[in-house]
């Protein structure tokens, strides 16, 4: 199994994709690059959404590639008004809905969900969302993570990880590439008291689908952060996309975890974890990191773990070993 | 039988806000729109407004908030000023083109900087083309009247354009006056319930803001374009009707003692009253000096302000806001672009006062006619003049 | 229908900009962009379903009899074959 690409921590009912919803809400015909993992997380969010749900959607890649007049790829209700605001364009919806259901105008209140990326979430879009969650809104919250401003050309993004290559984190003479640390985006969601957080990847795939749906049912604000491998920012091989978001799970950089009422669990728990290098070499925008970078990222990865762990009260895996001339794994 | 209060123009707004049965409300506060939204929120809270109140983070929200609201189907309604105004800056041009039917009112202030929170047109005049209705009004009466007239304009299929109503911050918003309210039921048979042309339902889904390539994004803006020179005509009738209702009767730019005028005085908003008391000093003394108070701002009254100026020589533009390197202040502007094409026009000329709050007696009128006059027998210069710059 | 874009004339365009036909982006064909396409050998094949679970196009389409293959929508990046279960999957350049 291993070889065609399943990790042994990978709880995956081979059979279960049979059973899962076939009626697609982000339809065929968008113009996502192959091999697309923000669209593949697109694709199954909106089925795990179902019916009766609006969404109002941030200025990015997935709006890009699924809304050019005439066409659209969405099913659902959905509105896009600007880069920065999803969260309060999506406070408006939810507030209408409530006071047109209380003078009998409505029946019931749709779900609402906001989906934003990372631009759109932890840069430019942090304040309607803080706003949003502190208000207590009825809704969810699904940032797509692909890592930088894709959609504008691969720029930065307080979402980018250390030592990744964009366009304006180039690596050079003097530069490694991005010098900071991603920003911990989940840690602001919990910090606001919102009922549930979680993040979640497309390679997990029933993973991902149930915490939509537990978001969805939650009353309240609730977040999801959910990693978007994106092959033409992160020059990786188009078909590698799901697999390279497990290794970010394998590795420990991207934790599947979820916090409800602040209470932390681990939801896939890799039983070792792999080197961190594993997951770098397959990405064109870490090919740049020397043995020195990648010892600091796959300490720093450790510590991070670790700290994650304690928080869900989960034991330790076995860690890889650390050196600081890296060897070759695998 | 309608009812005559003394209340704070504010309150009145906020009255008027209740009365039109407005459903969903965003707002930031900011001096002085902030007595509105405070009793508005009082209202809310003690059920005599059945609306949400959503107290957002910052104005941008607050506007954006405002779309989700209308897109959701509720009567929407907001009010800024200046910097407030300038921050949903982005947002107020998607509103418009996306046609959501939102009721705003600005309370005239000054933009930064430096920072001054006193009244001029400075926040509304920078946002001209943000594609929304926008009308100026004079006195409490008018706030209260034009509020609710707002809604019906802005919600009107044919229209479906969002409505802003400049009043003077502090010279309205924090003056007491009399003011005349309608009966809840005759606002009710006024105004009926608002009925979307689209929504946010999961019954008809739709995609709203989509994006639109070279190819077609000449024509959605095209439709914007028609759409608000359009409004003109749905304007005027809900102001016949609402005369009708009321009594009291709006024209896009009203006129004071324009009878046998040469000379014409030109201002919008409060100070127009200011104005008026200088006229009828003048007329006193025999001279032949009128008034013109523009009301309808956007879509901008071309024909009737050239029907206003026929028969004066000179029409003298009182703008209350700066275009800093331009050809002139604003309305000076586009009042002489709107005359251009006429064979036979007044000189024009300009003076712009009362920038941040700076406070406006008759006798500045008084003494702006005189320079004008002045500056008319030597020819006219094309620059505009601030007027009462010391130095 | 949509028509090709520089068709429309202003009047045509619905209010706002709104668009009506939910789903339409169908009517593109995506598959022009393809190099290489999958191939199932469907001895291998034990019909799981993963295959379609993880195209991002929803470019693989389940056939009667419980096999699936792709649709006029698959781009060719290939996932489907990395993933495949049983590397059943082939991806095969496109002919011209």
């Amino acid at each position: 199994m291993e070889k065609f690409g399943y990790a042994q921590s990978q709880k995956f009912d081979t059979y279960a994709s049979r059973l899962m919803p076939r009626k697609e809400y982000f339809t065929s015909g968008h113009r996502a690059c192959q091999g697309c993992g923000e669209a593949l997380a697109v694709r199954w969010v909106t089925k795990a959404i179902g019916e009766d749900a609006v969404i109002a959607h941030a200025t990015g890649c997935m709006e890009i590639v699924s809304s050019g007049m005439p066409q659209t790829a969405w099913m659902h209700p959905w509105i896009h008004v600007a880069f920065e605001n999803t969260a309060a364009v999506a406070s408006g919806l939810e507030t209408g809905y409530r006071i047109l259901v209380r003078k009998g105008k409505l029946d019931a209140i749709p779900k609402v969900v906001a989906m934003a990326g990372d631009g759109g979430t932890t840069d430019i879009g942090l304040q309607a969302l803080s706003g949003a969650l502190e208000r207590g809104h009825n809704f969810t919250y699904i940032c797509w993570d692909n890592e930088a401003y894709m959609n504008t050309g691969i720029q930065r993004s307080s979402s980018t990880p250390y030592g990744a290559m964009t366009t304006t984190s180039p690596p050079g003479k003097l530069s490694i590439g991005q010098a900071t640390q991603k920003k911990n985006m989940v840690a602001i969601a919990v910090a606001h008291g919102i009922p549930y957080v979680a993040t979640a990847c497309p390679s997990y795939l029933f993973d991902l689908y149930f915490k939509v749906r537990k978001a969805i049912e939650t009353p309240g604000p609730a977040y999801i952060h959910i990693l978007s491998v994106c092959p033409t920012g992160w020059r990786s091989a188009t078909e590698l996309s799901v697999r390279l978001g497990r290794l970010a799970v394998e590795t420990g950089v991207f934790p599947l975890y979820e916090v409800e009422n602040g209470r932390y669990r681990l939801t896939v728990e890799p039983p070792k974890l792999r080197p961190v290098n594993d997951y770098l070499k397959p990405q064109g925008r870490f090919r740049h990191l020397r043995d020195k970078e990648r010892a600091f990222i796959q300490r720093y990865t450790l510590a991070a773990y670790q700290l994650l762990l304690d928080k869900c009260g989960a034991p330790y895996p076995e860690f890889p070993v650390i050196s600081e001339t890296e060897e070759e794994s695998e | 039988m309608a009812h005559r209060v003394g209340m704070e123009v504010s309150i009145a707004v906020s009255h008027a806000v209740q009365m039109a049965r407005a459903e969903a409300i965003a707002a930031y506060p900011i001096t002085p729109q902030t007595h509105i939204v405070e009793h508005l929120s009082s209202m809310v809270a003690n059920g005599e407004l059945e609306a949400e109140f959503l107290n957002v983070e910052s104005e941008h929200s607050a506007m954006s908030a405002c779309i989700g609201m209308s897109a959701s189907g509720a009567r929407t309604y907001t009010a800024t000023s200046s910097q407030g105004l300038a921050l949903m800056y982005e947002i107020l041009f998607i509103a418009s083109a996306m046609r959501f039917p939102i009721v705003m009112t600005v309370a005239n202030r000054a933009l930064s900087g430096p920072l001054n929170i006193w009244n001029d047109h400075g926040d509304i005049m920078a946002a001209r083309d943000i594609g929304w209705i926008q009308i100026f009004v004079e006195n409490g009466q008018e706030s209260y009247d034009h509020t609710i007239m707002a809604f019906k304009i802005a919600e009107n299929h044919k229209v479906l354009l969002p409505t802003i109503i400049n009043m003077d911050g502090f010279i309205l918003t924090h003056v007491v006056e009399a003011q005349e309210f309608l009966e809840q039921k005759q606002v009710d048979k006024f105004l009926p319930p608002y009925h979307p042309r689209f929504t946010m339902d999961p019954k008809r889904p739709m995609t709203m803001g989509a994006f639109a390539m070279p190819e077609m994004y000449t024509e959605v803006k095209y439709a914007h374009q028609v759409a608000l020179t359009n409004s003109y005509e749905h304007i005027l009738k809900v102001w016949k009707e609402y005369g009708d209702l009321s009594g009291r009767y709006y024209h896009p730019v009203e006129r004071y003692k324009t009878e046998g005028a040469k000379v014409l005085l030109l201002i919008m908003g409060s100070l127009g009253e200011v104005a008026e008391v200088a006229v009828d000093e003048l007329r006193e003394a025999g001279e032949p000096v009128g008034l013109l108070k523009p009301r309808l701002w956007r879509p901008f009254p071309f024909e009737d302000l050239r029907a206003a100026v026929n028969g004066a020589e000179l029409v003298i533009v009182c703008d209350r806001a700066l275009s800093l390197g331009g050809a002139a202040g604003p309305v000076l502007a586009e009042m002489r672009s709107a005359l251009y094409p006429l064979a036979e026009k007044p000189a024009v000329l300009g003076y712009t006062v009362g920038l941040g709050g700076r406070d406006i007696q008759p006798s500045t009128f008084k003494d702006i006619i005189r320079l004008a006059r002045e500056e008319l027998a030597q020819g006219p210069s094309q620059e505009f003049h601030i007027f009462g710059v010391r130095g | 229908m949509s028509k090709p874009m520089d068709q429309y004339t202003w009047q045509e365009i619905e209010i706002g900009g709104v668009l009506t036909e939910p789903g339409n982006a169908r009517e593109y064909n995506t598959g022009d962009w393809r190099s290489q396409h999958p191939v199932w050998t469907k001895s291998r094949c034990i019909k799981c379903g993963v295959c379609w679970t993880v195209c991002p196009e929803a470019g693989i389409s389940e056939e009667p009899g419980g096999y699936f293959d792709m649709n006029m929508y698959c781009k060719g990046c290939g996932i489907c074959a990395k993933e495949c279960v049983t590397g059943c999957i082939a991806m095969v350049p496109e002919e011209e």
